[in-house]
């Protein structure tokens, strides 16, 4: 039996490995999926489920991104999207953070609300479905609610953080975390046909400002509700934004609130000076 | 002095999206505000020319005033 680079080497077609080869791999070679992976794309390979990446996002950029570990707190509307676009791009390990388990008012949007798992934890929800859509991604599941006294340690090991919270004074607590620990902050919002989205580097404190009359828990949406489509885009977004920070490229939210209005179809981004 | 104030999303409902606004020398946010009838709580997110601002700040000839109500879901 040969080692495990020659296997990949051998059984790779156009430069990329097929799921089949990957799993026989882990079983050959005693590895974990994720190990596979890494190994694969250390080797200029790419696994084929990233195949049509392969334009928008170069093979050292997917390894980059499997090295990647990003925190998303919260996972209800935005969260659900967020996860599920994270790990089908390929970020190596997503950790997750919400105390909730799925109600019924959750199914005209969360991504992970469904019969089957209304009652159940939402946070194993998004787990689960990730292992089901890319076994080479990491979940670390935390049904635990975020605050200034774990914060610290629920995010320790992230590179970005994205907003998906439902409440402003949490929101701001944390962008102060963030900020002491050096992170870069990728945050959306949602209220019915609005949203609005905004990316904060360590000292630039753009949620501070944009929040800082703003003395209620929650906004709008408290009025307006959340249909399916909103947390879809906005998540979307955030994604995006989340990419660009990690592959240092492309142009950024950074200093700007994108505000999306789609009832009115105006969408409109805001320079948020000092 | 006149300003131009322009309102964002449920705040333009029975309100306008854009409007120019007479006030005096000592014109604040707060002022402006009430005049249009807009509860403080939901007048959360206010920028004049691209500054954040708060009820407090004082308005200038020519500023572009930028209301949004809080936007929170997640």
């Amino acid at each position: 039996m040969g080692n495990v680079i020659d296997f990949l080497h051998a059984n790779a077609a156009d430069g990329l490995v097929a799921l089949t080869v990957q799993k026989e791999a882990a079983k050959r070679f005693n590895m974990s999926m994720p190990q596979v992976e890494n190994q694969i794309l250390s080797l200029g390979l790419l696994p084929k489920r990233y195949a049509r990446n392969r334009k928008t996002i170069t093979q050292e950029k997917q390894l980059s991104l499997f090295r990647s570990n990003v925190a998303v707190v919260g996972c209800g509307g935005l969260g659900g999207y967020l996860v599920e676009e994270l790990a089908r791009i390929g970020i190596g390990t997503i950790i997750v953070i919400d105390p909730d388990v799925f109600e019924e008012h959750n199914l005209n949007r969360q991504l992970y609300a469904t019969l089957t798992t209304l009652g159940g934890a939402k946070v194993a929800a998004a787990a689960q479905r990730v292992g089901e859509i890319n076994p080479a991604v990491t979940v670390i599941p935390l049904q635990k609610a975020f605050s200034r006294d774990n914060g610290k340690c629920l995010l320790n090991q992230a590179h970005v953080v994205i907003d998906a919270l439902d409440s402003i004074p949490i929101r701001l607590v944390l962008a102060d975390i963030c900020e002491l620990m050096n992170i870069p902050l990728i945050h959306g919002s949602i209220a019915g046909w609005y949203g609005q989205v905004t990316t904060q580097f360590p000292g630039d404190r753009t949620l501070q400002k944009i929040y800082s009359g703003c003395t209620l828990e929650k906004g709008v949406e408290e009025e307006l509700g959340n249909p399916s489509f909103s947390p879809a885009l906005v998540a979307s977004i955030e994604v995006a934004e989340a990419i660009k920070v990690l592959l240092n490229e492309g142009t950024t939210l950074r200093g700007k609130l994108l505000s999306i209005n789609l009832f009115d179809m105006e969408i409109v981004d805001i320079c948020i000076e000092g | 002095m006149k300003i131009i104030v322009k309102l964002f999303t449920t705040l333009r409902r029975g309100r306008f999206d854009q409007s120019v606004i007479e006030g005096d020398e000592s014109m604040v946010v707060r002022h402006v505000v009430t005049m249009l009838n807009i509860p403080e709580k939901e007048a959360a997110i206010l920028f004049i020319t691209s500054r954040y601002a708060e009820l407090d700040t004082v308005l200038h000839e020519g500023d572009t005033f930028a209301i949004f109500p809080p936007v929170g879901g997640g």
